[in-house]
């Protein structure tokens, strides 16, 4: 087994751990910080499959990815945070609501 | 006049124009309703541009910057992406003249630059080449639809739009983790060189699997819709108008493209069509079902949205033996929803600004007091409904000729159950709006510019029925259904 294998193998374990975590916990936070372990888990994929040519120059092309991907991940979490702090502003917690209430 | 039309590059503009108007409603807020639609207006003007250009000179492709596939970013669009940009011009010019008399003072200056940023994403996705800009442009259009959502306040609003970023998200990461595995299995993300490369093999199997399922929470089909309602009806009138109308079929638009370029040719088991099939009746019911228990009109469109959205999965497994019907159907109707829903969300706009609420045994005879809405509203469901003349009939009628030629029954029963039950829903909602209230309450008066803005959408809608061989000839340029190739 490479390097560049075992990689990617824990890449995709950080992916599905992300996306445990994120279906099971209901705090906002927990579920930001799960969809950032997925993303990271997804970028650990693409770093190591730059590898799969088994030249000693591993492929620039993932390489660009993974940084447009953390340029969209920052933004995202940034989004992400805002908003949970305005529900923790509005709601007086970093949840969910319930789905739409009958009467406004 | 002519040689200077056809040699601008139109396609470039159709992204920088809204990103750079975006920004520029940022540096004067004061006059963001102007600075708007002069950018929206100019956009609309560059779709006509390029459609000219596609027209006259077939496929349209721009290597930006002059590096070109694999590594450069190029801009394809054939009649297909013409079709879905005319769309996108068209409710986007109706809900910004909405715009400009729905939103105060104070939510104009954050509304237009968010709405340019999602115009640019739009037009970038339906002109993109490879996979990978595509999830760029996912994600520019995600985060600003999240925050156009949140823009509303409160609640249920930051509610719907943090279930909605998270399920977004969470699409986009799986649909980059195929991204990855396809780069990993064929070593490029040029859409079209994927479609001279690919095989099958284990790797585009679980790139199916994890594209599929990333575009299909995007697209909220059923089980994955639980996002939709909440975000749909919490948002702002317009911002409604434009998620249900334009930023779901994005999503759509790109898993027809895969489907069609990338993994149809390879995957010779029917299963995955069946199962997309699948899950599309059992939208078109469950959505039609729910809508029609709702109590709140913004609510029951949304669910109408879910069902419609059933309708445009339908054409998976009757491709197999009548593609080009079938495909034509799923685009005819995917256009006519955009219209009707931008119609009818813009109209429940007008019927909360008037009575102050969305309670649909409420509605006090709205058909006498606002006529127009009521108008508007009407005419979006014929075409919801699937009734001739309109785009809506068009769609659902090749739908059901693909599916009677080839003796599918069952989705013959699932399209005649779905078109009476959203005539149900659509009668409720009418049925209601003829009838006096028993509570009356104060009104106020609804801009005329609101009124007519739905009403123009709705017109569209019951236009397109009338439209239908120039509209899909155009969008035979670039033959994207695939119609020359051989199938077996």
């Amino acid at each position: 087994m490479s390097t560049a294998f075992l990689y990617a193998l824990v890449g995709m374990g950080l992916f599905s751990l992300g996306l445990y975590a994120l279906i099971v916990h209901t705090h906002l936070l927990r579920k930001i910080l799960a969809l950032n372990v997925m993303g990271s888990g997804v970028f650990l994929v693409l770093v190591a499959l730059a590898k799969r040519t088994g030249e000693i120059q591993p492929d620039p092309v993932p390489h660009a990815m993974v940084i447009t991907g953390i340029v969209v991940a920052v933004s995202a979490t940034a989004l992400a945070l805002t908003l949970t702090l305005k529900l923790n502003e509005e709601t007086g917690r970093a949840e969910l609501p319930d789905e739409q209430r009958e009467s406004h | 006049m002519g040689a200077m039309f056809t040699t601008i590059p139109w396609a470039s503009a159709l992204i920088l124009l809204p990103l750079a108007g975006g920004m520029i409603c940022f540096l004067w807020p004061r006059m963001v309703n102007a600075l708007g639609l002069i950018t929206v207006f100019a956009t609309a003007l560059s779709v006509i541009g390029l459609g000219w250009q596609i027209i006259n000179d077939g496929v349209y492709h721009h290597p930006i910057g002059g590096w070109g596939a694999p590594l450069g970013i190029d801009l394809y669009a054939d009649g297909l992406s013409l079709l879905m940009l005319s769309m996108t011009a068209l409710v986007g010019i109706c809900i910004s003249i909405y715009s400009t008399a729905y939103f105060k003072r104070e939510h104009t200056t954050r509304f237009w630059p968010l709405w340019l940023f999602l115009l640019g994403a739009l037009n970038a996705l339906f002109l993109s080449a490879d996979i990978f800009n595509v999830y760029v442009t996912f994600e520019l259009m995600g985060l600003a639809a999240v925050a156009l959502v949140a823009l509303a306040g409160g609640r249920d609003a930051l509610g719907g739009a943090m279930r909605y970023l998270l399920a977004a998200l969470l699409g986009s990461l799986a649909y980059l983790l195929g991204v990855a595995l396809l780069y990993h299995g064929f070593g490029t993300v040029d859409i079209a060189l994927l479609s001279q490369r690919v095989e099958p093999s284990p790797v585009l199997w679980a790139t199916l699997g994890l594209m599929s399922a990333g575009l299909l929470l995007k697209t909220a089909l059923f089980p994955l819709h639980f996002w939709l309602p909440p975000a749909h009806a919490s948002a702002p009138a317009p911002v409604s108008a434009l998620l249900s109308a334009l930023v779901v079929k994005a999503s759509f638009y790109i898993l027809l493209r895969l489907w069609l370029e990338i993994f149809e040719p390879v995957v010779d088991d029917k299963s995955v069509a069946s199962l997309l099939g699948l899950l599309g009746a059992a939208a078109v019911i469950w959505g039609s079902v729910q809508a029609l228990r709702q109590t709140r009109l913004k609510l029951l469109i949304a669910y109408s949205t879910v069902a419609q959205i059933g309708y445009l999965f339908l054409a998976f497994p009757l491709a197999a033996a009548a593609g080009v019907t079938a495909w034509s159907a799923a685009v005819y109707l995917a256009v006519s929803h955009a219209l009707a829903k931008a119609a009818m969300f813009l109209a429940a706009g007008n019927l909360i600004h008037f009575g102050g609420h969305d309670r649909i045994a409420d509605l006090d005879r709205v058909v006498q007091r606002l006529p127009l809405t009521a108008g508007a509203f009407a005419l979006a469901g014929v075409s919801i409904m699937g009734l001739p003349p309109s785009g809506g009939f068009i769609g659902k009628w090749l739908m059901l000729e693909a599916a009677l030629t080839q003796e599918r029954w069952d989705l013959v029963a699932v399209m005649i159950l779905g078109g009476l039950l959203a005539g149900a829903y659509i009668f409720k909602v009418l049925g209601y709006a003829f009838t006096q209230a028993d509570i009356t309450h104060e009104s106020k008066t609804v801009p005329a510019s609101m009124e007519w803005a739905a009403l123009l959408l709705a017109m569209g809608a019951i236009l397109l029925g009338f439209l239908a061989v120039p509209v899909l000839s155009l969008v035979g340029i670039g033959d994207p259904f695939g119609v020359s190739e051989v199938r077996p």
